[in-house]
């Protein structure tokens, strides 16, 4: 059962290879289907998606295309880039800085319907300049209300 | 001594983190958020004046005239006093500068033009940032190049650094 | 003046960094030499201290000439956001963070007595050339002193929002912990360069990482509950780059920790405790790098600054690398260890080191992932909880098994049959994984493990007490027991949020009722309130449960400066949960948006964390005591 001291080690050796193997397919296995891949509106009218992988949907809110539901806390609007644009539909609380004529990058799915359903709506605006001297804690605010993760 | 090869195993998985990594600080993200409004005329806008006794701004008053400076500023902005000494030898070579004090007070202003020199003709008081934001602008210091017509042709964001100088003339040059 | 008298510290000890690195190197030649390291490690320790202490007096006094002041406070601001504010900024934070570094080189230098001199001296030169990097990086590129000429009228301040008592003292916490690794690193550079690898080392290294991992087990469980309070989202986790960058080190200590004791008591697993001694501090500054340089966007992070960026970089290139490689190339002349059967409490801490390696590696592969894909085919892609969740789930619950029998055995060999003793645990296993069927037939399979696995696993971490006088069982023992209890508690916590949370979204006019798990909450009144520099709506919530009913009060803030707007989740704990609420300032037709959770258990994620903490500092307690009885022990021998 006891092993020499000198296989022990060439075991030992060969356990924490495996462990890395394993760490690095396992990684990859999780990725495959679990990245949400970024697209834009025109990605997806050229058919860079796939009904049902998850997305970052990211673009503009149309003017005039903010609908509330009855239920009050459902909307639907369309994110655009110029060319493509896709509909959305989001059940939820919206961030405060979502609003027609604003960045967006939506997370969810497409359904085959063509409509994006979202799980969660980002306010684009960590992007934004800011001096360096000052950008710390303004960014830092900035991103923390509407986390881009 | 046998070579043991695979103790080098995270020496190179650190280098290939290095490599990503290196390869992101070589190309960064463009991180600044241009302003939709170049090309297009200035948004409407009435603002009381920053400082008591001194002329305020209206949009009206960028329609009319040559090419002009607008430059957002804040007294409790580090990078505007940089830039202070800046827009004053724009000044002095004749350009045409209206400031917006972005959510600031009437003595701080006063005392920041004491301070560091008043280049503006007209300074307008934005306290709640709205025709900052109307104009597409995320921070202070930015300035705008406007048309005798109104119309924005240029934007700079951050401070006017002495190299920026040529540049901000050239632009004013071709909007007059 | 005070600026300047800073500055000045903080150049001499830089040199003097710089004269501990070149004493230690040419130490086993030049006695004269040798002789200096031990007070210059002192000496400099003390000069960065002072000048740390120069930067916060700085910022109580509000002192406008300095330009890191000027635009990181404001004299109206409390004293406490100002004392704060010095480590708040990037300057401040790296000042902090150097001075952790030396103050820690300082104390090793004059307190420790184990360790071979030749070992120690090597450790010191690393920790000086460690030092001395960063004493380049904060005076090249990041004066934390530089003067504002003119100064201005009043300084930027830092931001309402950031004014949180968590906020401020949680950065600190982590370097601490982040910067006691980096003690264990240079140990084990220090080790590689004299090749005594040994029990030695071990009991030198154990109380630096104890109290690191200690330190940042507080500050992950403090910062999770902040994230859960601050962003009113009901998450406690949100795997975000932030977050994974105080996980990995932990992750990577937790590993050194229990590897450590492999080697303090049998001189085993040498190559591998060097090695994760190595990783946990390289993980350390690897995520602060990350946060810094603000490569990967998240919640905190700072300004993007290519110079520092790179600047960190090639600092990080250089100690990583060069530990790595002086690993690669001697660790393989390094004396072997004892053996062990496999069976054994060796083989045990082993299989929970290979688990805790692989988990560290799915976090730092997914975090890094979107850099890598980024960089190879130009798709931008991110990787959030799914993948995380999916991935490390099933693995923390493999390593909760471990545990169930790892305690247990012996050290070297172990043919007593366990049997009986894991008996219980894994029968209270099987009841409650049955009871999740009759709760909730619909709660999903990782829930249900999580809660089966958390009940025995709280039985099992019990066990090593059992049979013992409990009066004479060492600290050290309670301090291993409660952590592994920590961890069923949080365990259970995490499962019961994943299997019971019940939400409601919906629009509510004042007067309407809604329904949430077993509460009906209803929406008396929305009310305008205002603070210091913010004015809000206010919803007065009154939620009722049986007889029983509480009042929330969640609002929605805004700031006007800069403009923003805010949630203040109302958030009440009881002792079978907490119930959540927010509302949302956007009122349509006379309805208010309200989100509301009713979250049976969840306390126990931050119950546990701290169990986890308090374990190790009982651990630490029980071993300097004992290190000070056995010191005193022979004195008394004399007298």
């Amino acid at each position: 059962m006891r092993a020499a001291p000198k296989h022990q080690r060439l075991a030992l050796v060969l356990l924490a290879m495996a462990a890395l193997v394993g760490a690095a397919l396992l990684a990859m296995w999780g990725l495959g289907d679990r990245a949400a891949y970024f697209r834009t509106p025109q990605d997806i009218a050229a058919g860079r998606a796939d009904v049902g992988q998850p997305l970052r949907l990211g673009g503009m809110v149309q003017q005039g295309s903010i609908e509330k539901q009855p239920d009050g806390v459902s909307i639907r609007f369309v994110v655009t880039d110029g060319p493509a644009s896709v509909p959305v539909q989001f059940r939820g609380i919206t961030p405060d800085l979502f609003k027609e004529g604003s960045g967006v990058v939506a997370e969810g799915r497409l359904t085959p319907a063509g409509v994006f359903t979202a799980d969660t709506i980002l306010a684009k605006h960590d992007e934004r300049y800011m001096p360096p001297q000052l950008g710390n804690q303004a960014a830092e605010l900035a991103t923390r209300q509407t986390l881009d993760r | 001594m046998r070579r043991r090869w695979w103790l080098a195993v995270p020496l190179v998985i650190f280098a290939l983190f290095l490599l990503a990594v290196g390869w992101r600080l070589s190309a960064p993200p463009d991180a600044t958020v241009k302003s939709r409004l170049v090309g297009r005329a200035m948004p409407e806008f009435q603002l009381p004046a920053a400082t008591p006794g001194r002329p305020d701004l209206r949009s009206a008053d960028l329609a009319g005239g040559g090419p002009k400076l607008v430059n957002l500023f804040a007294s409790w902005c580090v990078p505007c006093i940089a830039e202070a000494p800046v827009l004053g030898e724009l000044k002095g070579r004749g350009v045409t500068i209206h400031g917006i004090a972005i959510r600031d007070a009437p003595a701080d202003v006063a005392a920041f033009l004491r301070d560091h020199g008043n280049p503006y003709r007209r300074i307008g008081a934005d306290p709640r940032s709205q025709v900052q934001m109307t104009l597409g602008s995320s921070g202070v210091p930015e300035s705008f190049v406007v048309d005798g017509r109104g119309v924005i042709r240029y934007q700079h964001i951050g401070p006017i650094m002495p190299q920026d100088v040529p540049t901000v003339l050239a632009e004013l040059e071709k909007a007059g | 003046m005070i600026a300047e008298a800073g500055l000045a510290a903080l150049w001499l000890a830089a040199a003097l960094s710089l004269l501990q690195l070149v004493a230690s190197l040419a130490g086993p030649r030049v006695p004269e030499l040798r002789r200096l390291i031990v007070p210059v490690a002192a000496a400099q320790g003390a000069l960065t201290l002072f000048a740390f202490l120069m930067l916060l007096w700085l910022f109580l006094r509000t002192d406008l000439s300095v330009q890191l002041v000027a635009a990181n406070s404001h004299s109206m601001k409390p004293w406490i956001y100002r004392f704060a504010g010095t480590w708040g900024n990037h300057e401040g934070s790296m000042l902090l963070w150097v001075t952790v570094l030396t103050v820690a080189g300082a104390l090793l230098a004059l307190l420790e007595r184990r360790l071979p001199e030749r070992t120690l001296h090597a450790t010191l030169g690393a920790q000086a050339a460690l030092a001395l990097g960063f004493f380049a990086f904060l005076l090249l590129a990041s004066n934390p002193f530089a003067r504002l000429v003119p100064a201005p009228r009043q300084g930027l301040g830092l931001n309402p929002l950031l004014q949180d008592p968590g906020l401020a003292f949680h950065p600190p916490t982590l370097y601490f912990g982040y910067v006691g690794l980096s003690v264990a690193f240079s140990l084990a550079v220090g080790a590689l360069l004299t090749r005594e690898v040994g029990p030695a080392l071990a009991r030198t290294m154990r109380p630096w990482v104890l109290g690191a991992w200690v330190l940042l087990t507080v500050g992950i469980t403090a910062g999770s509950y902040w994230a859960y309070y601050e962003l009113g989202w009901g998450g406690w986790w949100f795997w975000d780059p932030v977050e994974n960058a105080s996980l990995m080190p932990w992750l990577a200590a937790t590993a050194l920790l229990h590897s450590i004791s492999v080697l303090a008591a049998r001189g085993g697993l040498r190559t591998w405790t060097i090695m994760l001694a190595v990783v946990a501090f390289s993980m350390s500054m690897v995520g602060t790098f990350l946060v810094r340089s603000g490569i990967l966007t998240s919640v905190h992070s700072f300004a993007v600054d290519p110079a520092r960026g790179s600047f960190i970089l090639a600092l990080l290139a250089l100690y990583v690398g060069g530990a790595l490689f002086l690993f690669a190339t001697r660790v393989g002349t390094v004396k072997e260890g004892a053996g062990f059967d496999i069976v054994s409490r060796e083989g045990a801490l082993v299989l929970n080191n290979l688990l805790l390696s692989v988990i560290l590696g799915t976090v730092f592969v997914g975090t890094l992932y979107p850099l890598l894909a980024e960089a190879v085919s130009g798709e931008k892609l991110s990787v959030g909880p799914p993948y995380f969740n999916a991935v490390t789930g099933p693995l923390t619950l493999a390593l909760a098994l471990l545990l169930f029998i790892g305690p247990l055995l012996r050290w070297r060999r172990d043919s007593r049959p366990n049997a009986p003793r894991i008996a219980a645990p894994l029968v209270v296993t099987v009841l409650a994984f049955a009871a999740s069927f009759v709760l909730d037939p619909a709660m999903s399979a990782l829930a249900r493990l999580g809660l089966g696995v958390a009940a025995g696993l709280a039985v099992a971490s019990l066990l090593p007490l059992a049979g013992r006088n409990l009066r004479r069982t060492p600290l050290a023992t309670w301090g291993m027991v409660i952590s592994h209890l920590g961890v069923a508690v949080a365990i259970a916590g995490a499962a019961a949020d994943t299997a019971f949370t019940e939400e409601t979204l919906a629009a509510a006019r004042p007067g309407e009722t809604l329904a949430v798990g077993p509460w009906q909450v209803r929406l008396g009144s929305v009310v305008p309130v205002a603070g210091p520099n913010w004015t809000a709506v206010e919803g007065r919530l009154s939620a009722s449960r049986g007889g029983r009913t509480i009042d929330l009060q969640p609002q929605s803030r805004f700031f006007s400066d800069p403009p923003t707007e805010t949630n203040e989740a109302a958030i009440r704990t009881l002792w079978d949960g907490q119930l959540y609420a927010v509302i949302s300032g956007a009122e349509d037709g006379g309805r208010w948006q309200l989100r509301l959770w009713w979250k049976p258990l969840v306390t126990l994620i931050w119950l546990g964390g701290g169990l986890i903490a308090l374990g190790g500092l009982l651990a630490l307690l029980g071993r300097w005591w004992r290190g000070r009885r056995r010191v005193r022990e022979p004195e008394l021998a004399y007298a």
